[in-house]
């Protein structure tokens, strides 16, 4: 993966950017020393490291857009960061760059139960957005599996999901307003408590922008009352096609679970060896999971049951207290966890019509042969959305590059069968240079416009999202 | 104008010469367009692909919404973002389209609880200010590759590009429906209920307030659906949780329950009432105190009060009886001097006016849609 030069202009003009970043802000707001920027060379795409510059860390919308205009006025690259869970390398640092982390914003502002809304910092964790409410049997819909360390501000920038969205949408679904720093330091309110937008739909095109376009700095987010209750059933078949077809079954028929969670048998096996939940070893295993008082539980899942035996399960276990529920979900929750004690793993996140599923599997597999690489499967089926992990040796010249090949050649497979590259993890470098299989130059080309017009210099997280030839001219001028 | 195909479309965009007003049905005349030539977009009919199992359907843009909901009906399945029919309101004939659906960002009661038209939207085609076709999002339920335009597009009102296919989300239709009725609420009240009962678990899916219902006095009307054993649950939960507000009474006549929702979807009360239409989206529990500042001659609250439906005298600025607030007021109905005094959209501020005017500059460098209808 190819990173753009730094600049050396820059690079010899440090000192002069840290002071003046000095003068806008605390002095332990500003980490300079190699030895503590070096925290923030990486975000969870591990394989590529760099460390930036330096390292802002503002406290106030106030003090994000003073430094933006000391960057701006410098002409230094800025990336935006939350907490650097990106797994398609969005956070990660150019030499030349200032890294502008959230992390010290971190208020809870307002939570309005009347309204079902929370106004937050955006450094906020996702998962104490719902502790903030939880007291009053409220919570924030969005929880993607790595809610205790992500930020909102990632999850806004990533439109990041989870594995509830099927039933209450993506960060996209569930965002009012937010407040925006532009790179020249303008400050902007788009939404707020209220639903959609007078004019252009600026608050849709902010969710999911990468920390391209501006600096989240305050987020305004729905908020749900908690269901009564919830409980899952896990099923298992013996084949990957069997599964698929009774995800679409199950859909069609007018249930609408809060999740549907698949996993093949090379994840089976290495959660089984890992949490040990006591799942049976199959081919395809499914995680369904209803919501509803007592009563409607037992009826949603009365009628999934009847769905999934019309497909001839070799097990269907429907849990009946909170134990069993957190046993079955155990192994599905473990499962990054336990493909990390295996070995190194390169975890994609691409997204395919529910419809094609059984054909992409195979697919899968076939390819896993010809790179001699094993493939584990976990992923998020109501929606189509695939994690599968392809697992290789880091230690091993040569494998991560095979990896990433495989993992392309994965991703494209998803753009032919009608799907996409990323459904919720970003484009970030990851996935930068695949671009082009699933968009013609001109679809790319407005979407750089559309960049120009919030960040005319290309200073924000400018080598990201979209291939660097593509970008090219307009980094450089 | 009216091309058949996506191709033909984008040659005569190539060729425009002053600018060109869009049409799908024509059925939601919201706004006012400069003199420009008709570009009419009916031509494009048709569903593309619909796969049931996996929720989803394409079509090109001017498929008329009739034809959309019938094949979708025919698989037990519906758009439950529940779009409004302009008509009655707007006195409008024609054939709404799935295109204008999207381009208005056109949606029902139970936008508050499954989202808008633009959160059903999975990806459009369309063509730009310089005749370049262009595609963004997709036809899968998940996806962040690259910038979110589809949103951009819905609610832009045609003033970025002309759609010629949109992919969305459709959802299971549900098999029973009940609705929890209170009369006589004042409008505070009313939306302290509605509140309520959307604060709790009872899955809300619709949630409106009537200071004059049909029979000309208040109702404050809560939307229940799904299985019918959990609904009949939901709503005995939902009477004991809202018996502090007065008397309720529970409606479960399919056919009263779905006309009652249409009256409030497609704002009936104010058919063929005289008067200018504005729709006001605001936090809830500021509602009825901006109506209040309306002074106006009729009010519907929906939403739960977050989207609030006045009827004032021809001309009136509303937005100068309202002030300063948080949220934006929409001219929907009024003469064209109305429109063009007023405006049809709220003010913006200013930094945020020079990025929408930014945008449009991109995507429509030379201005050619929809001249003065957004700014
Ligand atoms: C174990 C694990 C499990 C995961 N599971 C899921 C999952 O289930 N679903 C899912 O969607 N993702 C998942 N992720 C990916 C990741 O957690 C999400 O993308 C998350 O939203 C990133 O948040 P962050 O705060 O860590 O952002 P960072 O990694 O710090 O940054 C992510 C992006 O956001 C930008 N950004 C950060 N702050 C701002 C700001 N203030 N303004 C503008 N842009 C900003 C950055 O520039 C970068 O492009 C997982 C990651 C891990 C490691």
């Amino acid at each position: 993966m190819e990173m753009p030069t730094p600049d050396p202009a820059i690079l010899a003009k440090k000192e002069i950017i840290v002071a003046r970043l000095r003068e806008v802000l605390p002095h332990d707001a500003v980490i300079d020393a190699p030895e503590e920027t070096r925290a923030y060379e990486c975000d969870a795409l591990t394989a590529y490291k760099c460390p930036p510059l330096c390292v802002v860390l503002p406290a106030s919308t106030e003090e994000v857009s003073a430094v933006l205009k000391v960057c701006q006025a410098e002409g230094v690259p800025v990336v935006p960061r939350g907490s650097g869970t990106s797994l398609a390398g969005g956070a990660l640092p150019t030499a030349d760059c200032v890294i502008l982390g959230v992390a010290r914003l971190n208020e809870v502002l307002d939570t309005d139960y009347e309204n079902r809304t929370i106004r937050v910092q955006s450094g906020r964790t996702n998962l104490s957005v719902s502790g903030a409410v939880e007291e009053e049997g409220f919570f924030y819909a969005p929880d993607p599996s790595s809610q205790l360390a992500c930020a909102i501000a990632g999850n806004i920038a990533m439109n990041s999901g989870g594995a509830h969205c099927l039933k209450y949408g993506v960060t996209t679904n569930n965002l009012l307003g937010v407040t925006l720093v532009l790179m020249d330091g303008t400050v902007v309110e788009i939404g707020g408590a209220h639903l959609d937008a007078g004019g252009l739909d600026l608050l849709g095109l902010i969710c999911g922008s990468e920390g391209q376009l501006g600096v989240v700095t305050e987020a305004t987010l729905r908020i749900l009352r908690k269901p009564e209750g919830a409980r899952p059933v896990l099923m298992g078949f013996d084949s990957n096609e069997v599964a698929g077809a009774c995800v679409s079954d199950i859909i069609k028929a007018g249930v609408l679970p809060v999740a549907i969670e698949f996993m093949d048998r090379p994840c089976i096996r290495a959660c089984e060896a890992f949490a040990g939940a006591g799942y049976p070893d199959v081919e395809a295993l499914l995680i369904v999971e209803v919501e509803g008082s007592g009563a409607e539980i037992e009826h949603q899942l009365g009628l999934i049951m009847e769905i999934a035996r019309r497909h001839n399960p070799v097990e269907l276990r429907e849990s009946k207290s909170a134990e069993e529920s957190a046993k079955i979900w155990l192994g599905r929750k473990s499962a990054f966890g336990a493909m990390g004690q295996i070995n190194d793993y390169m975890c994609l996140d691409g997204t395919i019509p529910v419809t094609s599923l059984p054909f992409v599997l195979r697919r899968i597999g076939e390819l896993s042969k010809e790179y001699g690489l094993d493939v584990a499967n976990v992923f998020h089926a109501g929606d189509g959305n695939m994690h599968p992990l392809i697992l290789f040796d880091a230690n091993k010249p040569g494998d991560l590059e095979l990896c990433e090949e495989f993992g392309a050649d994965i991703l494209r497979l998803c753009v032919e069968a009608g799907g996409c590259l990323t459904g919720e993890h970003g484009v970030g470098v990851e996935k930068r240079d695949l671009m082009y299989d699933q968009f013609t130059a001109e679809d790319i080309e407005v979407q750089l416009r559309v960049k120009d017009v919030f960040d005319p210099e290309w200073l924000l997280n400018p080598a990201k999202v979209f291939p660097l030839k593509s970008t090219a001219s307009r980094r450089a001028a | 104008m009216r091309p058949d195909n996506e191709a033909n479309l984008a040659e005569m965009i190539w060729d425009v010469q002053e600018s060109v007003r869009i049409r799908g049905g024509g059925t939601r005349a919201v706004g006012f367009v400069a003199e420009s030539d008709l570009l009419d977009l009916s031509g494009l009919s048709g569903i593309t692909l619909y796969e049931p199992g996996a929720l989803t359907m394409v079509a090109q843009a001017g498929t008329p919404l009739a034809e959309i909901e019938a094949a979708l009906s025919a698989e037990g399945q519906r758009l439950a973002f529940e779009p409004m029919d302009h008509r009655g309101l707007l006195s409008t004939k024609g054939t709404p389209t799935i295109g204008g659906v999207v381009a208005a960002n056109v949606s029902g009661p139970r936008r508050i609880q499954v989202g808008a038209a633009r959160d059903f939207l999975l990806g459009v085609r369309f063509v730009d200010g310089q005749g370049t076709v262009i595609k963004n999002g997709g036809r899968v339920m998940k996806n962040v590759t690259g910038y979110d335009l589809v949103k951009l597009l819905a609610g832009s009102y045609g003033t970025l590009g002309a759609m010629s296919e949109v992919s969305f989300k459709v959802l299971p239709k549900v098999e029973s429906t009940g609705v929890v009725l209170i009369n006589g609420l004042s409008d505070r009240d009313a939306v302290r209920a509605l509140s309520q009962a959307l604060g709790s678990p009872y899955e809300v899916s619709g949630a409106a307030h009537a200071p004059k219902g049909i029979d000309g006095h208040p109702v404050t009307m809560i939307r229940l659906e799904g299985f019918e054993n959990s609904v009949s649950y939901r709503l005995a939960e939902m009477q004991k949780l809202l018996g502090g507000f007065g008397e309720t009474v529970v409606e479960r006549d399919p056919e009263r329950t779905t006309a009652g929702w249409k009256w409030v979807r497609d704002v009936e009360a104010f058919h063929n009432q005289e008067g200018d239409v504005w729709r006001i989206s605001v936090k809830p529990s500021d509602a009825p105190e901006l109506a209040a500042r309306a002074e106006a001659d009729g009010v519907l609250y929906d939403w739960g009060g977050g989207l609030v439906w006045v009827l004032l005298p021809k001309g009136t600025d509303l937005r100068a009886r309202l002030g300063e607030f948080g949220g934006h007021a929409t001219l929907v109905r009024a003469d064209d001097k109305t429109k063009k005094q007023l405006g049809t959209f709220h003010p913006e501020p200013t930094p945020l006016a020079a990025i929408s005017a930014g945008l449009r500059a991109k995507f429509d460098p030379n201005g050619i849609f929809n001249p003065g209808l957004m700014g």
